[in-house]
């Protein structure tokens, strides 16, 4: 039963808190520049928006590959948080990250190719790291099944905490956060326009932002699986836990400018070897 | 068992016959009668023996050991002279030992052992007749019309097609040997004349090059032949044995077979291009494309790995002062291939050499499988094969067809392939999706080796695998990103694409798509029971449930993305691109310069070479690798070879 509840939560709840999440953000990070910033509710307003304009595509084939990542996306997260497979959820992750990436190359333009690559060399970036956060929990407790993790007898951080470092570091590329927002950013870079999204508008560009809000929450969710041990308490520390980390990737994203590519590619995955090696070896070992 | 004769003699009969034919539609009826005829052979032996028990007959014929014997010698000969004549004399050298050795070891102490079973069929032996049977013969369909191609194309190339056509089926032939042989000498004939048909196939074009990968190709499988040999008068000698099975359960009782199993591995290694031997399955891509789908899919590389999997429960036997040496040294050897190759195969533009590293790189993945050599890693090995088999020669040919009409094999000229060639195009891309994402047979396979490497407590290996999946993204979705760009309008090429290589395509499709479907069943059916005959605790890493969710993903982009792909969809570009204000109203993604003139915007790929440049990595691999093997057999030599 509360498979079908955390699913169908999951499917209509996260866009909406996405939705807020987002609004929030662009609220706390115009106080942080010394701006009033729009309303909470504006990523709605724009998302409205664009589903109301006319349907305009480079090509046929684009909208359907964002319509593909966009389900995906959301079906990741339902595996999720239905309480299945984590390393499932994590494979359908990729699919729809492929499908993104697939889009921009789709359009043959100078920048949502430049885009499009850069997503892939994000993914590539974050990956080593994600699985690893699938084998620590794994190793810990002996199940990939995400339902039995989040009632484990202890909160997998204390046996994980290199390992949660590390994902957080990965979280800011996941998140498009500054200085790791290489593919596209909510903020302008001129050398890169929009990236990936260059080439889309209207409805596509819409279903963008949704599977954003939706990824946002999903990636709280792995959050807050590091914490979650069954108890009503360990809830509201997870819930604590996860809007601690979303407001530290806002003070990340207006303290750092963009790095190059090489620095994220060397850094992620020297953090998620050193980090991960260590800490799998201290659980192993025990 | 006479399936079994049938399937080994009448590829021989059809390759004697296309030694002497000539006439090229002859030639083309004569492959697709017998490509058909091998196909359902196959099939009729998977449907006796795909559900049922290992079958070991007894038939054990004086007559051919005396030709395996004969063969060797003769192929022993040929490759003197060819060694001579070419001046590669460590070929020489290499079957100047070999060759006495297993002559007089089969007129000598093999006479005094008795052979009990001659040939078997098991489930595995059944999935790799269909790889071959099926997979090796659209193959050999398909190169008829890509060498009619071929030879208009290289007018500087003389006409070698009747030898060509008949190495093929032979082949095919003695890759049936190696699969339902348990007499070691039959096999070890099988295998060394895989080694030579794959020399006389890189060798085609007889140009300096060809000439050179081959003799690599030659030097380093003998080589490793020589391992095999070693190891068979070492089996003789010490166990008085010469069955495939027996040599198992011996090992799995405790006797000391490490030494001949290590050899034995080695020779599996070297043939699946493991490191440090690797390089000879990327000079072979000098050969005509069908050579390549071939050596990569069906044949060569994988009875390379079909040995190492047939002695992969010795690897995983319990151990000696808690180390199995052998399967350490064949998984860590397995892993680092892995890595590597994945990486490597990022800074390649040939396609062709993109899908060589990607072939070493899955090679290694089912070597490390091996190497653990516990069920839930074997599971994972043997889908591996399966996957492999089937997406990779759907690359090749494609890439094949996709050379002769674009006039490249560079990636960077399959841009907006999707307009010029959209059915090839489409083709090709799942081919590409199938060798790396979510919901394919080839990601599940992974995943469940990933499974197994933490269950079998090898965190290096978990290492090794998560790093070289990652790079494994990259140089797919790359080459991906460039098929399916949309460009303006180009002129369509795929008119004068021949039947034959149109049906072989086809074939590939849909053996594809359908080996992912039918996953759960293959699984259940054919792979279990295999595995609980070999091993006593069998736990598959994958529930039935996962399976299915695969199976929603499957049916989810059919849905989606099939009918938008059938109606040619996104074959034509309908608004133009942002070009910062300057593009040219064509619709080409070009723009007005700053004197006015126009100008076309070009756009390349990453290779990223100073990270995983080839010289580097490949020495780092050499190096590491052969370091690991000298160490392994040092170890297993001192320990006496005993297992437990």
């Amino acid at each position: 039963m509360s498979m079908y509840i955390g699913l169908f939560a999951y499917l209509i709840l996260a866009p909406v808190a996405g939705c807020l999440l987002a609004g929030v953000d662009r609220k706390i990070t115009a106080h942080m520049q010394g701006r009033v910033g729009p309303p909470i509710l504006q990523p709605y307003y724009d998302v409205r928006k664009l589903l109301a304009k006319d349907k305009r595509s480079v090509n046929g084939l684009q909208t359907v590959y964002i319509a593909l990542y966009l389900l995906f996306v959301a079906f990741a997260g339902a595996i999720f948080f239905a309480g299945g497979n984590f390393l499932l959820s994590v494979f359908v992750l990729t699919l729809s990250s492929l499908f993104l990436v697939v889009a921009g190359y789709s359009a043959r333009s100078p920048y949502a190719d430049a885009g499009a690559e850069r997503e892939m060399i994000q993914v590539m970036s974050y990956e080593p790291m994600v699985l690893l956060v699938a084998i620590g929990f794994y190793l810990v407790h002996h199940t990939f099944n995400v339902g039995a993790l989040a009632r484990g007898s202890s909160s997998l951080v204390f046996q994980l905490p290199l390992v949660f470092v590390g994902f957080i570091y990965v979280l800011t590329i996941k998140l498009r956060k500054s200085p790791f927002d290489l593919s596209t950013s909510h903020h302008a870079h001129q050398e890169l326009v929009k990236g990936v999204t260059t080439e889309m508008s209207g409805r596509t560009l819409a279903c963008v932002e949704i599977a954003h809000w939706y990824e946002s929450i999903m990636f709280l969710g792995w959050v807050a699986l590091f914490v979650l041990t069954g108890s009503w308490i360990s809830v509201v520390v997870a819930v604590i836990v996860c809007l601690v980390i979303y407001f530290l990737e806002i003070l990340i994203d207006n303290n750092f400018a963009r790095v190059k590519w090489q620095v994220m590619l060397s850094s992620a995955w020297a953090l998620a070897l050193v980090l991960g090696f260590v800490n799998l070896l201290i659980v192993y070992i025990r | 068992m006479e399936i079994v004769a049938v399937l080994v003699l009448f590829p021989l009969m059809a390759a004697g016959l296309l030694l002497v034919v000539t006439n090229d539609r002859a030639r083309g009826i004569i492959v697709a009668v017998s490509a058909a005829v091998i196909a359902i052979g196959s099939i009729v032996l998977a449907a006796f023996h795909l559900g049922g028990q290992s079958v070991y007959s007894s038939f054990n014929s004086e007559a051919i050991s005396v030709i395996a014997l004969v063969v060797d010698v003769a192929m022993g000969v040929l490759i003197f002279v060819m060694g001579i004549r070419a001046k590669k004399y460590l070929a020489c050298v290499l079957v100047a030992v070999q060759t006495p050795l297993v002559a007089w070891f089969e007129l000598g102490p093999a006479r005094s052992i008795d052979v009990t079973y001659g040939i078997y069929i098991d489930r595995l032996s059944v999935i790799m007749a269909l790889i071959i049977g099926v997979i090796g013969s659209g193959i050999c369909l398909y190169a008829v019309g890509y060498m009619r191609d071929y030879v208009a194309h290289h007018s500087d190339v003389p006409d070698r097609r009747p030898l060509f056509f008949a190495v093929m089926f032979v082949f095919l032939s003695a890759m049936f040997g190696v699969v339902f042989a348990n007499n070691l000498l039959w096999l070890f004939c099988a295998w060394e004349v895989t080694t030579l048909c794959s020399f006389l196939l890189i060798g085609y074009s007889k140009t300096a090059e060809a000439v050179k990968n081959a003799f690599l190709q030659i030097v380093m499988n003998l080589a490793g032949g020589l391992a095999f040999a070693i190891a068979i008068v070492w089996i003789g000698h010490a166990q008085h044995t010469l069955e495939l099975h027996k040599l198992v359960q011996l090992g799995l009782g405790g006797a000391a077979v490490g030494v001949p199993v290590l050899l034995l591995a080695i020779a599996g290694m070297v043939k699946a291009a493991q490191m440090p031997t690797h390089s000879w399955l990327l000079g072979a891509m000098v050969a005509p494309t069908p050579t390549s789908a071939l050596l990569h899919s069906s044949t060569m590389v994988k009875a390379g790995v079909f040995l190492l999997i047939k002695l992969s429960p010795i690897m995983g036997v319990a151990t000696f002062h808690g180390f199995n040496y052998v399967g350490t040294t064949v998984m860590l050897v397995g892993g680092l291939t892995f890595m590597l190759a994945s990486m490597m195969a990022i800074t390649q533009r040939n396609a062709k050499r993109v899908l060589a590293y990607s072939t070493v790189a899955n090679l290694g993945l089912i070597t490390a499988c091996a190497g653990i050599g516990t069920a839930e890693a074997v599971w994972a090995g043997i889908f591996l094969i399966i996957f492999h088999a089937a997406a990779k020669s759907l690359l090749f040919l494609c890439v094949g067809t996709a050379e002769h009409h674009i006039g490249s094999r560079d990636i960077e000229d399959m841009d907006a392939l999707f307009v010029r060639m959209p059915y090839l195009a489409r083709f090709m891309a799942l081919g590409i999706a199938g060798m790396f994402i979510a919901p394919f047979g080839m990601l599940i396979s992974k995943w469940a080796a990933l499974s197994a490497f933490i269950d079998s407590d090898n965190i290096v290996l978990v290492f090794l695998l998560v790093f070289g999946s990652a790079a494994t993204f990259l140089f797919w979705a790359k080459w991906l990103g460039k098929v399916i760009a949309v460009s303006g309008p180009k002129t369509d090429l795929e008119g004068t694409v021949s039947l034959s290589e149109k049906v072989a395509i086809g074939l590939m499709v849909f053996i594809t798509v359908l080996v992912s479907i039918l996953f759960p069943f293959i699984s259940s059916h054919v792979v279990v029971g295999y595995l609980r005959e070999m091993f006593s605790r069998v736990s598959v890493a994958i529930s039935t449930d996962n399976l299915y969710l695969m199976a929603v993903v499957v049916g989810l982009l059919v849905l989606v993305l099939a009918p938008a792909l059938v109606t040619r969809r996104g074959t034509k570009r309908d608004l133009p691109v942002y070009m910062g204000g300057v593009g040219t109203p064509d619709g080409e993604a070009s723009f007005y310069g700053p004197m006015g003139e126009v100008a076309a915007a070009s756009q390349r790929n990453w290779y990223m070479e100073g990270w995983f440049g080839e010289a580097r990595l490949g020495l780092v691999g050499v190096v590491t690798s052969s370091a690991v093997l000298t160490l392994g057999l040092i170890v297993v030599l001192a320990t006496g070879g005993a297992i437990k």
